[in-house]
């Protein structure tokens, strides 16, 4: 097989960019989109020209680098995926296809198809943590948690943090991003104490970041690689409107919620 | 160059209270004017930099990805073990010592082996404590998996993204480091050398990855948590980003390296198809919990795995290995596979495959269940394959995955260079010559969360204090040096790219340095590896330039180290005549093709000095067993 590919090339931050077409060469069906990018960067690299840029680490899903759209779509045509797991038999030759970086406010690009998310831990660093200190901690079987919840927890914490929700977002919003940490957080006993502050500073964090807010249109759980449940968004909002309790409550005395709730 | 391993007295038990008792200690008003930096952000890298951070250090910590939580741990799948014992199962301290001693084939030292499985248990309930979801039962408590070369259940998972989670874990205590102000993080940076200032390791130089900036900057001690070099063979299950360049610019300074040799192939990897295929896709070792190995009894059977009866099969796990079956250690189930295929009864495009089987568990436990244990996994391998494998039997053959050799360190993780720390796979430490599965992950927080904090305190105490003034002039030798090194590689224009240089290395090292050895293999791989490397500087082609965001510069600069540091691994192979653990040579086995150990000879850590222009030199830690006695490794 082989294609049209429409790169997106843009030489910094500053400068304009545009689309760029190229050809294939031929392209087997089990080759993966990214091994076929690097196949076109082989030959631009011989021809002394420059190479697109992309992120890619792991190649298995887990790590988060991989960051394109494809066809108008984070991550391309395949659901529950992401980019670097994405094969060529998803296509028919022939086929022209547009890649482009993720476009957010929060997201500005560093060169071609790499953009810069250290937003995203910028809100991580607000409060997506317990804080404890490390050495003596207490057995690990002390807290029971039941396996239900601990899924629970589990299915928040699966996000990969690549941005695909704030990419497919119309309003450049990271609220997924932050619903699963507050949720994975929330979850899990250990994380209780510290939960008003934690999603009262995520939430601030947000906004200083530039990220945009929900606009309930769910497009990115429908892009979600690990098909995180805009479920979890119902849960932040909860935590939101109930941080804002206690926090109306007097300073010094114990969380009101927090004995009937947990 | 003299190896102190400074190794404890007194019984196994208590050593390591002993260290941390005898040890001096920094006070917390002096902590505060020390400034530590941390290179790499895996589980080592983030658990130290935190802990070192909450300790009240100022940490300047470093990782070559746009956040530290993409470091490559994130994708380790199956578990991480601890000798908690809530299966009561008969696990103790002293068995997954045992385990992990006999595991490594007897090439690793008992203290520190002993220190690992002591400090596992803590690993567990730290990592709970900072919200890490693991599996639980119904009841609430933590669950539990078995791994191979084991007979208990000792293995903590998340599904099968435990590297996932228990790296997101550390990188979010990580982050609380970073709101204190304790921890200046640094991502988009790539360490390229070390600076040593009247013997000491005082700095590093780094390029800014996205202006292309190279700077030094400078601490009282350096941490190197940079990882294993599992890619030096170019294709393996390893990220993209993981390299040699750290360590091995480290050795150019002095810190000796240590059994470079010792390089695991992971027996479940999902078989490359063709040559243009990038990495090699693991299927973690937990799949052999329930899955069982097999192959045609005979030689090119064509046949479609459904139509060959029970008859026809051959388990050769099982068969050869009745006590463990599918559970072996990597290393006998990756050169069993290997056999097989040898023996032309592999299955799959060039017969490069055996097959794993759950047919027996669907049967016994039903799809649910399995779905449940292994459903990403078998979602992976159905997105790279196309095939279903709750229908048929998954094809696997292995793959480079992780690297037992590094730098050597002391009983205290400290380099032969002083103020040199290397942890997590960098450093050669815990696991021999062969890794047991989910060791890994609890080598590298025994390090970060556990051990590092200590034994950092004791050498800060004691340090002399850095003179300023050739710390000025040693910075800025440093960075000329780095900016040479960038502009060589620029300035060959050539006409071939360095992947497929990197390819050509890693197939050298395949066909010789891989799953089986051999003198005449090794010492034309050392003949063809110089000749290549010439190749490469006369006539590799790398664009743009240096002074901006370039992926291939990066990508070079790492296979020239790649070009360098192969040769060290196969004079390491070719001096270490016998075969243990993954390191296997053909002149060294049974009649009926099991290796064939030399203690007699060999029971030594083999730590090599770096000489300018000349070959390296071999100098030998003896492992002196006061414990334990090294038996003959049976899983027969
Ligand atoms: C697919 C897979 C599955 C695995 N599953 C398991 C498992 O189930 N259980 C288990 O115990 N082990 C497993 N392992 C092994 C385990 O994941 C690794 O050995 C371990 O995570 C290594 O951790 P680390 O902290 O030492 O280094 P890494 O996680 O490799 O981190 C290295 C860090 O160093 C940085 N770095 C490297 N070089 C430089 C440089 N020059 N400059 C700046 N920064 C640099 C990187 O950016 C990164 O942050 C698996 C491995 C693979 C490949
Ligand atoms: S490259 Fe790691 S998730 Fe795609």
């Amino acid at each position: 097989m082989k294609f049209t590919l429409k790169i997106w090339r843009q030489q910094g931050p500053h400068d304009a960019g545009r689309l760029v077409d190229y050809e294939t060469e031929e392209v087997s069906p089990d080759m993966s989109f990214l091994e076929m990018l690097d196949g076109v960067n082989q030959r631009l690299i011989l021809k002394g020209e420059d190479p697109v840029a992309f992120e890619h680490d792991c190649r298995e899903g887990i790590c988060g680098s991989c960051s394109l759209v494809i066809n108008g779509v984070p991550h391309g045509p395949e659901r529950g995926m992401a980019t670097c797991q994405l094969y060529m038999r998803r296509f028919s030759g022939g086929d022209v296809i547009t890649i482009e970086p993720w476009r957010a406010r929060a997201f500005p690009i560093v060169k071609d198809l790499v953009v810069d998310r250290s937003a995203l831990d910028r809100l991580m660093q607000a409060g997506g943590y317990i804080s404890v200190n490390t050495g003596g901690a207490v057995d690990g079987n002390v807290l029971l948690i039941g396996k239900e919840q601990a899924e629970t927890a589990m299915d928040a914490a699966s996000c990969i943090g690549c941005g695909a929700c704030v990419a497919a977002c119309k309003n450049a919003s990271a609220t997924l991003f932050v619903a699963a940490k507050i949720a994975h957080l929330g979850t899990v006993p250990q994380g209780k104490p510290e939960r008003a502050r934690r999603v009262a500073a995520m939430m601030e964090a947000m906004d200083r970041e530039g990220f945009g807010v929900c606009g309930n249109q769910y497009e990115c759980e429908a892009v979600c690689p690990k098909r995180i449940s805009t479920r979890f968004i119902a849960v932040l909002n909860r935590e939101y409107l109930r941080a804002g309790l206690v926090e109306a409550g007097s300073p010094g005395k114990p969380d009101p919620l927090q004995a009937e709730s947990d | 160059m003299t190896l102190d391993p400074k190794i404890p007295p007194g019984p196994l038990e208590t050593k390591w209270d002993r260290r941390r008792f005898t040890e001096r200690l920094v006070s917390p008003g002096n902590k505060r004017r020390l400034n530590i930096i941390v290179v790499g952000t895996g589980l080592a890298g983030a658990s130290a930099a935190s802990t070192l951070g909450q300790l009240g250090y100022q940490v300047e910590c470093f990782c070559s990805q746009d956040s530290p939580r993409r470091a490559h741990s994130i994708a380790a799948q199956g578990g991480i073990n601890a000798a908690k014992n809530y299966q009561d199962d008969g696990d103790s301290v002293a068995r997954l010592f045992y385990d992990t001693l006999k595991g490594g084939d007897f090439r690793s030292r008992e203290a520190n082996v002993y220190r690992l499985a002591q400090v596992s248990t803590q690993i567990i309930d730290q990592c709970v404590a900072l919200g890490v979801p693991f599996a639980r039962e119904y009841g609430g408590q933590l669950a539990n998996r078995s791994f191979g070369g084991v007979q208990v259940a000792r293995t903590f998972y998340c599904r099968g993204q435990t590297g996932q989670q228990l790296l997101l874990g550390a990188y979010s205590a990580l982050c609380w480091q970073i709101e204190r102000g304790q921890v200046t993080m640094r991502p988009r940076t790539e360490m390229l050398d070390l600076i040593v200032i009247d013997g000491h390791a005082r700095g590093i130089v780094v390029r800014d990855l996205v202006t292309g900036r190279i700077t030094a900057h400078m601490a009282q001690a350096v941490v190197l948590a940079t990882g294993g070099y599992g890619n030096v063979y170019y294709r393996s299950t390893n990220a993209s980003s993981c390299n040699v360049t750290a360590t091995f610019r480290a050795w150019k300074h002095g810190a000796a390296f240590a059994n470079p040799c010792f390089t695991q192939i992971h027996p479940t990897a999902i078989p490359p198809v063709d040559t243009h295929q990038a990495k090699l896709t693991l299927m973690s070792e937990s799949l052999r919990n329930d899955g069982r190995l097999w192959v045609p009894i005979a030689p090119a059977d064509r046949r479609l795995p459904e139509e060959i009866p029970l008859s026809e099969r051959d388990y050769f796990l099982e068969r050869r290995y009745p006590r463990f079956g599918n559970l072996v250690p990597r290393d006998v189930a990756s050169r069993a596979v290997k056999a097989m295929c040898d023996e032309g009864r592999g299955v799959g495009p060039g017969g490069h495959g055996v097959y794993l089987d759950f047919a027996d568990v669907i049967e016994r436990q039903g799809l649910g269940v399995v779905q449940e244990r292994y459903g990403n996994l078998f979602e992976m391998y159905q997105r790279i394959t196309g095939e279903d494998a709750y229908r048929v039997p998954m094809r696997i053959y292995p793959a480079p995955h992780y690297t037992m050799g590094g730098l050597w360190v002391d009983y205290n993780l400290m380099s032969t260079i002083p103020g040199l720390f290397v942890i997590g796979e960098a450093n050669f430490a815990d696991h021999g010559a062969n890794r047991l599965g989910a060791s890994s992950l609890m080598q590298g927080l025994a390090d970060g969360y556990f051990i590092l904090p200590y034994t950092m305190g004791h050498y800060l105490a004691s340090a002399p204090p850095s003179p300023s003034a050739e710390e000025q002039r040693a910075s800025c030798a440093a960075v000329e040096r780095v900016t040479g090194q960038v502009a060589n590689l620029l300035r060959a224009n050539g006409r071939r790219t360095a992947a497929s240089f990197h390819r050509e290395v890693g197939k050298i090292l395949w066909d010789h340095c891989g799953m089986a050895r051999s003198r005449t293999g090794l010492t034309g791989a050392l003949e063809a590896i110089p000749a290549l490397r010439e190749e490469f500087w006369r006539d590799v082609a790398v664009p743009g330039s240096g002074e901006a965001f370039n992926q291939e510069l990066e990508y070079a600069g790492r296979v020239a180290d790649f070009l360098e540091f192969a040769e060290l691994l196969c004079h390491d192979a070719l001096h270490r005549e016998e075969s243990c653990g993954a390191h296997f040579r053909e002149e060294y086995q049974t009649t009926d093709g099991e290796p064939q150990r030399d203690d007699d000879r060999f029971a030594h850590v083999a730590a090599w000095e770096y000489r300018r222009k000349e070959s390296p030199v071999l100098h030998k830690e003896p492992l002196v067993f006061e414990f334990v006695q090294p038996t003959t490794r049976s899983y027969q």
